[in-house]
């Protein structure tokens, strides 16, 4: 009780120092202090604070359930074990914007006092812009989903959290990724307030790296850890299903991967100035535009939060206000780039900087049209369609092919200006190669093989630069391990989908069934009564033709509160492959639906994210 | 002057993504239906609105020959529209017709129902649209024509038309 009353007013102060700020960095724009006032620093702090102890307030209400706060009573139950309780605070809508708001206001604390070296009015107008994006969320929260809201009389028991929610790699997921999806809204303020400042320089390129190499590094993780979550917990033995709230990660980090090279060009070239803002620009307002997709519910996925037509309205306004309020700035300020002695040659490092720039284009927009085409289709001519993997699967493998290739090229050529005469036969000789080594991978299986393989022979291709540019003394390491780790990844998703084989069957226990050249025996099955469920574990001995035996134990759990059922795989991984069961109750409890997966090389896509993503956390390191 | 007609059609274009998205909001969300005919329901239970009492779907279906089962919300602009085909449809026939109340507030469906009428014989309440998931339901409204023994006879995504109740009307008699 207490509890919420001291969440709820701290909240309240934290939007009226957001509003005094935004008043404070205008006056002080107008003076010519050298420093930024003392007072605007405390401000902030104090600001990150009373979000913290509004946060704070609300994992206290979760832990002790209390249920006279609606946001408790909606989503915990007094039996949960204790971590759930905790993890279930960032598990619903209102607790997640909450979230949204403290790493907010943690970036914009964290961006003062790492901008010290920047100009005064940079670092005020930057923010300014924060302050309003912040003074937005105050009001999303304060108007439209309060996470304090009083239940009067006092249910004795909550509702409790969804079962598919409650799972360690699910409850680390949001934080991480909002480091990433949301911290991008620091770019977004730094580059409108250097827009209008016209700082647009070098200077300004090797500050704002950092913050993106550190959003992009959040945003990867985070992406990866909902993935393997969906892999083991979903149980369907896929890891990434195109899903509307999927895509609307991928977006935001497909214009910040475009980004984190584009900058380069930038450092070092001092070009593409307007295509740089444009672009961290465009990295908040998808983040911005997922958050509108999934909460609104304009879309519906499998796992958006309860949702309420009533925030859509409110988060779309807010959206194109930010939209609406970056073209005037450009309007305004944007002055046209001097490009005539900075010719680009067409050989050249930021040419094919720009090629990466077009495919990463390319490929958000594919997202972006599967994403959001049902909702243009169902208004216009008031169609119902759905998009799924297969559109994404021919529009995007073709293209993925050819940018292997310019990935494996770009990073040897040197800025400026290069030749063609570095071209070394031996390079198209092992292209070639690589093309027939993954044909004659390919050719047994039954998929179209002219595109297959020659992603495969292209992703062959990169493996092999990246690996010689290891052997090299002078060698960019996060460059090379990025582009090797994503090469593994290109080589394991195709290898996966390639040559995964999938066994389907009702089984009684003690039947025995043989599947290609294993023997698969349901032996038992198990209960045991747990802290909130009740788990139902079944034992199966699988022995392939070399008679090695290897024993799964998938569950199915019966959760109490709410009564839900879920299924959790049981997997064995090895360095070559991964073994998956996973087991459903069909009716009479006596017959169960079994379905035993073989999925090669899959602990090789998570450990080449890990690279991707060890790779860009590397640069933000190196000295300058 | 050719820098003003490019931000001026980048504004426009905005404001068109801006309208969609705006008159998408109110349009129900659902996906390309699938087969659920002559398939069982699945059992649930559930709370009811006003009396705050248990049921099992099962006991509700088994005891009338043919049940509707109607999913609705307060805040579903759809759902308006169609309130006064279902009122039709209580008021000509006897058939048994329980709503779904889906992610509502309590308060705002008895606003709902007092202003347009109750065509329900029992309302239960889906406050999280779990429920609705497990029916396979796509969205609101939706409507399912089930006989003693919980089959599927008719499904119906989006708001019920005169034509529907027309159906409706000759398979129950």
């Amino acid at each position: 009780m207490i509890s919420s009353h001291i969440g709820y007013y701290s909240l309240l102060l934290g939007f009226v120092i957001s509003i005094s700020l935004l008043i404070y960095s205008i006056f002080y724009l107008k003076k010519n202090n050298q420093n930024i006032n003392q007072n605007i620093f405390s401000f902030l702090f104090l600001q990150f604070f009373t979000v913290v102890i509004s946060f704070i307030s609300l994992v206290y209400s979760f832990i002790i359930s209390d249920f006279s706060n609606v946001t408790v009573y909606n989503n915990s139950h007094s039996t949960k074990p204790i971590f759930y309780k905790i993890t279930g605070t960032w598990g619903n809508h209102e607790g997640s914007l909450l979230l949204w708001l403290l790493v907010l206001t943690l970036f914009i604390f964290l961006f003062i006092i790492f901008s010290k070296k920047q100009p005064t009015k940079y670092r005020l107008l930057s923010i300014f812009f924060q302050q309003i994006i912040i003074s937005g969320f105050f009001l999303f929260l304060l108007l439209t989903s309060n996470p304090f809201n009083f239940l009067f009389p006092v249910p004795k028991e909550g509702l409790g959290l969804n079962p598919i929610l409650q799972d360690p790699a699910l409850a680390i997921h949001p934080p991480i990724l909002y480091l990433g999806y949301v911290g991008s809204s620091i770019i977004f303020s730094a580059s409108l307030a250097s827009l209008v400042q016209n700082n647009i320089n070098r200077e300004w390129a090797i500050h704002i790296k950092k913050w993106i190499q550190a959003t992009w590094f959040f945003l990867t993780i985070g992406i990866l850890l909902g993935s393997i979550w969906a892999y083991y917990e979903l149980g369907w033995g896929g890891f990434w299903f195109w899903d509307p709230v999927e895509n609307v990660s991928l977006m935001p980090w497909l214009c910040l991967t475009a980004l984190l090279h584009t900058v380069i060009v930038l450092e070092k070239r001092n070009l593409l100035k307007s295509w740089t803002l444009i672009l961290s620009i465009a990295t908040f307002t998808f983040s911005m535009i997922g958050t509108f997709l999934v909460r609104s519910g304009i879309l519906n996925s499998v796992h958006t939060f309860a949702n309420d037509p009533e925030r859509g309205i409110f988060i779309l306004l807010f959206l194109f206000s930010l939209i609406i309020l970056s073209i005037i700035l450009f309007f305004i300020y944007q002055r046209k780039e001097n490009t005539s002695q900075k010719n680009f040659f067409l050989i050249s490092k930021e040419t094919s900087i720009l090629i990466n720039n077009w495919f990463m284009m390319y490929f958000l927009s594919v997202v972006l049209i599967g994403t959001t085409y049902p909702i243009f289709l169902e208004v216009i001519v008031n169609e119902k369609i759905s998009i799924g993997p297969p559109f994404f699967n021919k529009l995007l493998i073709p293209f993925l092919a050819l940018f292997l290739i310019f990935m494996a090229i770009g990073p040897k050529l040197n800025w400026i200006k290069d030749s063609y005469k570095k071209i070394k036969y031996s390079r198209i000789v092992l292209f070639f190669i690589c093309l027939c080594i993954s044909f004659y991978l390919i050719k047994k299986t039954s998929s179209e093989i002219l595109f297959t393989s020659i992603l495969g022979g292209a992703s062959l291709y990169l493996l092999f630069v990246t690996i010689k540019e290891f052997l090299n003394k002078k060698y960019n390491a996060s460059q090379a391990i990025s582009h090797f780790g994503f090469s593994i990844f290109i080589l394991s998703i195709l290898f996966n989908s390639l040559f995964s084989s999938e066994f389907s069957a009702n089984m009684k226990i003690g039947q025995e069934l043989i599947y290609e050249k294993e023997k698969i025996k349901f032996l038992k099955i198990n209960t045991f009564d747990k802290e909130n469920y009740k788990s139902v574990i079944a034992n199966f001995e699988i022995k392939d033709e070399k008679n090695n035996i290897i024993s799964l134990y998938p569950e199915i759990r019966i959760y109490n509160q709410p009564k839900i059922l879920t299924s959790e795989a049981d997997i064995i991984s090895t360095a070559f492959f991964d073994k998956f069961m996973v087991i459903n109750l069909l009716k009479g409890e006596e017959i169960f639906n079994v379905r035993y997966q073989t999925k090669p090389f899959m602990i090789w896509i998570w450990i080449s994210v890990c690279l991707i993503s060890f790779g860009g956390i590397l640069s933000l390191f190196k000295r300058h | 002057m050719k820098k003003n007609i490019f931000y001026l059609i980048l504004l426009l274009f905005f404001t068109f993504i801006f309208s969609v998205f705006y008159i998408g909001l109110d349009k129900p969300n659902f996906y390309t239906p699938k087969e659920v005919k002559n398939k069982s329901l699945e059992e649930f239970t559930s709370t009811e609105l006003f009396s705050n009492e248990q049921f099992n779907s099962k006991d509700i279906i088994e005891n009338n020959k043919f049940t509707l089962i109607n999913i609705w919300s307060s805040w579903c602009v759809p759902c308006r529209l169609e309130h006064s085909v279902l009122m039709d449809l209580s008021g000509k026939t006897d058939l048994n017709i329980v709503g779904l109340n889906y992610k509502d507030k309590k308060n705002n469906a008895i606003k709902f129902l007092n202003e347009l009428g109750n065509p329900f014989s029992k309302i239960l309440t889906d406050p999280d649209g779990i429920i609705s998931i497990s029916l396979g339901a796509y969205g609101v409204p939706e409507t399912f024509l089930l006989n003693n023994k919980s089959k599927v006879i008719r499904k119906y995504i989006g708001p019920l038309t005169k034509d529907n109740v027309l159906e409706i009307i000759k398979i129950i008699k």
